[in-house]
């Protein structure tokens, strides 16, 4: 069915590594003491080199260079003003004046804006639906915690771009919950095809990372600790957030951080629900490696984007210093 | 009273993550093939299903890159654990940061930069390149989920085994290994999930030639999705289901 003969380089790199590992180990073994136990992450340390280290620097090489492979600015500047190239070939003609009316070009920023407000709405709408969501799970009169916890799962066993598509026989003009609405006598509605749809989806796809690990660090709290401030006083309310919600503040911040990033850059939902309408910073790399072929202007993108993340994540984790945040497993 | 209210609240939230599924499997068996008309049950898109060979080709891809994927990345993982696990504090930080990396970089950064990677190596892209992107994106799940397990052991194991006459070698795969054999089953379990659902880094580090379930489908959206695509999930869902509950059980059943 499928050509599983490898390529003549494959075999090169395999041997090559092959020998590097026999080679370590021949060197590490140390009289009476056996094999180094350290060396044993030899292997990783140079797959995550390769695959890893290495393809991150190639985004800041592409970024930086252009077609040819000399080094230049141009694609950071074609971010801020996408009619840049345009200007530069006009003047190269002689257009000098007509290269002085060309307006700055913001699509690439604004998107950038635009992408980063859509998953801040998604960020928040998860996390009002989903702390409560965890509450309730942690909540140990409820004896159902650990079930709970597979019955969120089990959805994301469904392809996820079949459950987005799901969404669309959902919101369809003529899908089911128009008839629901007319049938009710609302009245058939526009469902589709705009901002409401995708932020829809975005929801429904990230939700589960939002109660996973808020419901994890809230499982590991102290039934004890909500009891004393009652004795001491507290109702259920001020209970909850004085006490609780500072406590799980971990699980929150690593529930925003599964949600966030995610949401900035999915280009599935936004061009499925969205219809083209809502474009993401997403939708822009991808079609600007895949569609344009760009892919300086890609890795400029790309490298904005993860600079950007990196620095909201270092701003949450000053929030959290001790980095408890519960994860999914 | 305040019970019911959390209950119901739970209920609404998993409705609402249950809809869309329910309206996939429905239409799985929806005899027409448009998606707002209900035609009357028919197996119709089942018997579709096996005799469709670019789907039976994308399943075959994507099943056997997460199988090659999940071992190579549980070995490799598992390796790696036990010797960041030894290591002095300032490469073990180091090592840390690196395993943290993947985690911190969007699906679609991973999935460009393995593609400039490739495009860089002059490397064509297709089944053997997916798979070592699978592989990067797995191994460190399986190095997060077998640390914590040597962090819980206890410290002078392997060394006890040595005194009492074992080699190295013996005192590994018959001391440390079993210690921490639950995080090498999370480590790979998570690795495969992951592995079969991956849309984003295998659209990029393929070819069109090669397509996995998920890149097939995403060429498929463009044209109007057959309903053939949801008899597959479904039933891909239900064995799943079926799995979960087989492994749930034996657990139930090693517990008593």
């Amino acid at each position: 069915m499928i050509d599983l003969t490898l390529p003549a380089w494959a075999g090169w790199a395999m041997g090559c590594g092959l020998l590097l590992f026999i080679l370590m180990v021949a060197l590490s073994v140390r009289r009476n003491h056996g094999i180094k136990r350290s060396l044993f992450a030899m292997p990783y340390t140079l797959w995550m080199f390769i695959f890893t280290l290495l393809p991150c620097v190639l985004i800041a090489y592409y970024a930086l260079t252009d077609a040819n492979g000399r080094f230049t600015l141009d694609n950071f500047r074609s971010f801020w003003d996408s009619n840049h190239i345009m200007r530069e070939n006009l003047r190269a003609m002689g257009g000098d004046e007509m290269a002085a009316t060309v307006a700055r070009g913001s699509v690439n920023v604004d998107t950038l804006v635009y992408s980063l407000w859509m998953a801040f709405l998604c960020t928040a709408i998860s996390l009002v639906l989903g702390y409560p969501a965890a509450l309730f799970m942690a909540d140990r009169k409820m004896k159902l915690g650990a079930t709970l916890v597979v019955l969120f799962i089990i959805p994301m066993w469904m392809n996820f771009l079949l459950r987005t598509i799901a969404w669309m026989s959902l919101l369809e003009d003529n899908g089911l919950i128009n008839a629901f609405l007319e049938w009710i006598g609302i009245g058939r509605r526009q469902l589709m095809y705009n901002q409401q749809a995708v932020l829809l989806g975005m929801v429904y796809n990230f939700l589960p990372f939002m109660v996973f690990p808020i419901y994890t660090s809230l499982s590991k709290l102290d039934p004890k600790l909500g009891e004393a401030a009652q004795d001491l006083g507290c109702n259920e309310i001020r209970t909850l957030y004085k006490v609780t919600m500072p406590l799980s503040l971990p699980g929150v911040i690593s529930g925003i951080t599964m949600v966030f990033m995610p949401s900035v850059t999915t280009f599935f939902i936004p061009r499925v629900l969205g219809g083209g309408n809502t474009r993401m910073f997403g939708d822009l790399i991808e079609s600007t490696f895949k569609t344009a072929g760009n892919w300086n202007l890609g890795s400029a993108l790309s490298l904005i984007m993860m600079v950007l993340i990196l620095i909201s994540l270092s701003i949450l984790r000053k929030a959290d210093p001790n980095g408890e945040g519960g994860g999914i497993v | 009273m305040k019970q019911f209210f959390k209950k119901c609240y739970l209920a609404i939230i998993l409705i609402f993550l249950y809809v869309p599924i329910i309206v996939l499997i429905a239409q799985s068996f929806n005899a027409g093939k448009s998606r707002a008309k209900w035609e009357g049950l028919s197996l119709r898109w089942y018997g579709e299903l096996f005799s469709n060979a670019s789907i039976m080709n994308a399943l075959w891809v994507t099943v056997s890159v997460a199988v090659i994927a999940t071992i190579v990345a549980t070995i490799l993982g598992t390796l790696a654990a036990i010797g960041i696990y030894s290591m002095k504090k300032r490469p073990q930080a180091f090592m840390m940061t690196v395993t943290n990396l993947p985690n911190t970089m969007p699906d679609i950064v991973t999935g460009v930069s393995l593609m400039l990677l490739y495009i860089f190596a002059k490397v064509e892209r297709g089944y053997f390149t997916m798979v070592l992107a699978h592989i990067t994106f797995d191994v460190p799940y399986v190095v997060l989920s077998v640390l914590p397990k040597l962090k819980q052991m206890n410290k002078h194991t392997y060394e006890a085994a040595l005194d009492l006459g074992a080699t190295p070698a013996y005192a590994l795969t018959h001391a440390i290994i079993p210690e921490c054999k639950q995080g090498i089953v999370t480590g790979a379990l998570l690795a495969f999930t992951l592995s079969l659902d991956d849309f984003t880094i295998s659209y990029f580090t393929t070819s069109p030639l090669v397509q996995n379930l998920s890149t097939l489908i995403y060429s498929a959206t463009k044209l109007g999705i057959s309903p053939v695509y949801y008899a597959l999930s479904s039933l891909m869902f239900v064995v799943l289901l079926v799995l979960l509950l087989i492994v749930n059980h034996r657990t139930a059943d090693n517990k008593d």
